[in-house]
């Protein structure tokens, strides 16, 4: 028998399947010991996110990761920054000597709470499908060769769900068969789970697990705006009843920059806070709000198959629903042999769809 | 059927895969995780039926506990967004507490039911939730030399 076979039991007590090849066909990297399987021989362990096929940036050893460009997350924060501490320098020091120190603190919790959630929505993966294993894609090619004869074969299936047809496609990438309510960014290179969009100001795509932090930053940013807007006209109002009014504008140059930002900001940030409210309310996503996927346009028994029908519940299982853990397992060790996604290690994907076929043909008739 | 065959210290050591079946995901009620109860053809002469439609039933019912939104999830909610989620680095979500008992589950399935049949489950989080994978191994008790000799012959001809 020239077939190697062994199956580890890893620490965890989990299963790799490894090398089914023979001694005949040599990996390509690792010469010709058939007892290391193709891959990663480095001496140190690997982690999988040195390994990520997507078009991400991974900071602090896998723990961190956003989107390529990230350059409009730094003007985010710069204008943030800027503004705040505008504010809390200058115009804190009066409103709490004539006012109330209430309104520092305030806004120190607010300025805390919006980095909060700008760090949690820019840092964290936001639901991302981990591409197919080689076997997998192989069985679903072979699915979808033999469901017609027709060519091309349909690359959709569709899926009904609370009485609505769902369109499910299929990814030609990920190699997959998208879930419902996915998406393939194409900035990242990724198929995200609920995907709403991809956002340049956080950096980062806006998915199943980090789209309430977004909600919360947009709306506790536009909280802040507003309370910043409205104290540093306060503040020039005091002051102008002191001195006059060019004479505050002199006393606190930096309030006319602060109001000016923040007037622009408010216009679109809190609108963009309206919108998502409007989009939670009736569990829609935005990339299905822009498609008008539940519009009645498309039809008169066009509906929203996910919604729960009232208002209160779509925006407690949005924001109080559970926080599903990340599929991609960043920080693990990649394992000699475990299976690669389909864009690595060609050797094993022949291999291992070579022994399919060959099963498939020994069984004849395949369903 | 080969039940006393197979054990999983003799997988760890001279198995041969035959094949890998996939069971795909259910989204007819929506986007909980769910797989197929549907039984697949070539698991016919390996397993029983039941056995493998009542591990899905499980895990589906686990999955189900896991997305379920109710007054715990609210709960859970509402504190970690009071704590601005830093709660989240000293506690579990109820999400990870029940992906750990799923894969207790699977591991004892393995050994009590999978492994003594020439087959074994794959946790579906391994798989990114997509499939629950089932390994088909070479079935000793029926003379299991020509599927091999088959695989052998098919790659030494690339």
């Amino acid at each position: 028998m020239s077939q190697i076979q062994h199956a580890a039991l890893d620490q965890q007590g989990r299963y790799n399947q490894i090398c089914t090849r023979g001694g005949s066909c040599p990996p390509p990297a690792d010469g010709s010991e058939p007892a290391h399987c193709p891959g990663h021989r480095s001496r140190s362990p690997r982690k999988k996110w040195q390994v990520f096929p997507g078009r991400n940036r991974f900071y602090c050893d896998g723990r961190i990761m956003m989107a390529r460009q990230t350059g409009v997350f730094y003007l985010t924060l710069v204008l943030i920054l800027l503004t705040c501490g505008l504010f809390f320098t200058f115009d804190c020091p009066f409103l709490a000597s004539n006012l109330t120190p209430a309104i520092p603190a305030v806004g120190g919790v607010l300025f805390i709470f919006v980095m909060g959630m700008l760090f949690r929505a820019s840092f964290s993966d936001p639901g991302i499908l981990p591409r197919a294993t080689p076997d997998e894609a192989a069985d679903l090619e072979r699915q979808i060769d033999s469901a017609g004869c027709s060519r091309p074969p349909p690359r959709t299936r569709e899926v009904l769900i609370n009485g609505q047809a769902v369109k499910l496609k299929y990814c030609f990438t990920c190699k997959i068969f998208r879930p419902p309510r996915a998406s393939h960014c194409s900035l990242c290179d990724n198929c995200v789970e609920r995907f709403d969009h991809h956002c340049p100001w956080v950096g980062n795509c806006v998915g199943r697990r980090n789209y309430r932090f977004f909600y919360l930053f947009i709306l506790s940013l536009s909280l802040l705006t507003v309370f910043i807007f409205a104290f540093v006209i306060t503040h020039v109002i005091l002051r102008s009843n002191q001195t006059g009014f060019l004479g505050a504008l002199k006393d606190s140059p930096a309030s006319v920059l602060e109001v000016v930002v923040c007037f622009f900001s408010i216009w679109s940030i809190v609108g963009l806070s309206g919108f998502h409210t409007y989009l939670i309310s009736s569990n829609q996503t935005t990339n299905e709000d822009i498609k008008g996927s539940w519009s009645t346009k498309r039809g008169k028994d066009n509906y929203n198959p996910y919604s729960y029908g009232n208002i209160l519940t779509n925006c407690c299982a949005a924001l109080c629903g559970p926080l599903p853990p990340s599929l991609i397992d960043r920080r693990g060790l990649i394992q000699s042999g475990t299976p690669q996604t389909v864009s690595q290690s060609n050797g094993t994907s022949n291999s291992s769809y070579a022994s399919t076929q060959l099963h498939s043909n020994m069984q004849g008739a395949h369903p | 059927m080969a039940t006393e065959f197979h054990n999983l210290q003799e997988l760890r050591h001279s198995p041969s895969l035959v094949t890998k079946v996939f069971i795909q995901r259910d989204y007819s009620e929506g986007t909980v995780c769910r797989f197929q109860a549907k039984f697949p053809s070539e698991l016919d002469n390996r397993i029983e039926r039941t056995l493998l439609e009542e591990t899905v039933k499980t895990l589906n019912s686990y999955y189900a506990e896991a997305e379920k939104i109710g007054g715990q999830s609210y709960l859970e909610g509402c504190l970690a967004c009071a704590t601005a989620y830093i709660i989240f680095l000293c506690m579990e979500t109820r999400y990870e507490k029940v992906l750990r008992k799923i894969s207790g589950f699977i591991q004892e399935q393995n050994e009590k039911i999978y492994a003594p049949r020439g087959l074994l489950l794959t946790d579906p989080i391994e798989r990114g939730m997509r499939v629950l994978e089932i390994s088909v191994f070479e079935d000793r008790g029926s003379g299991g030399s020509s599927p091999s000799s088959t695989m052998s012959s098919g790659s030494s001809a690339r």
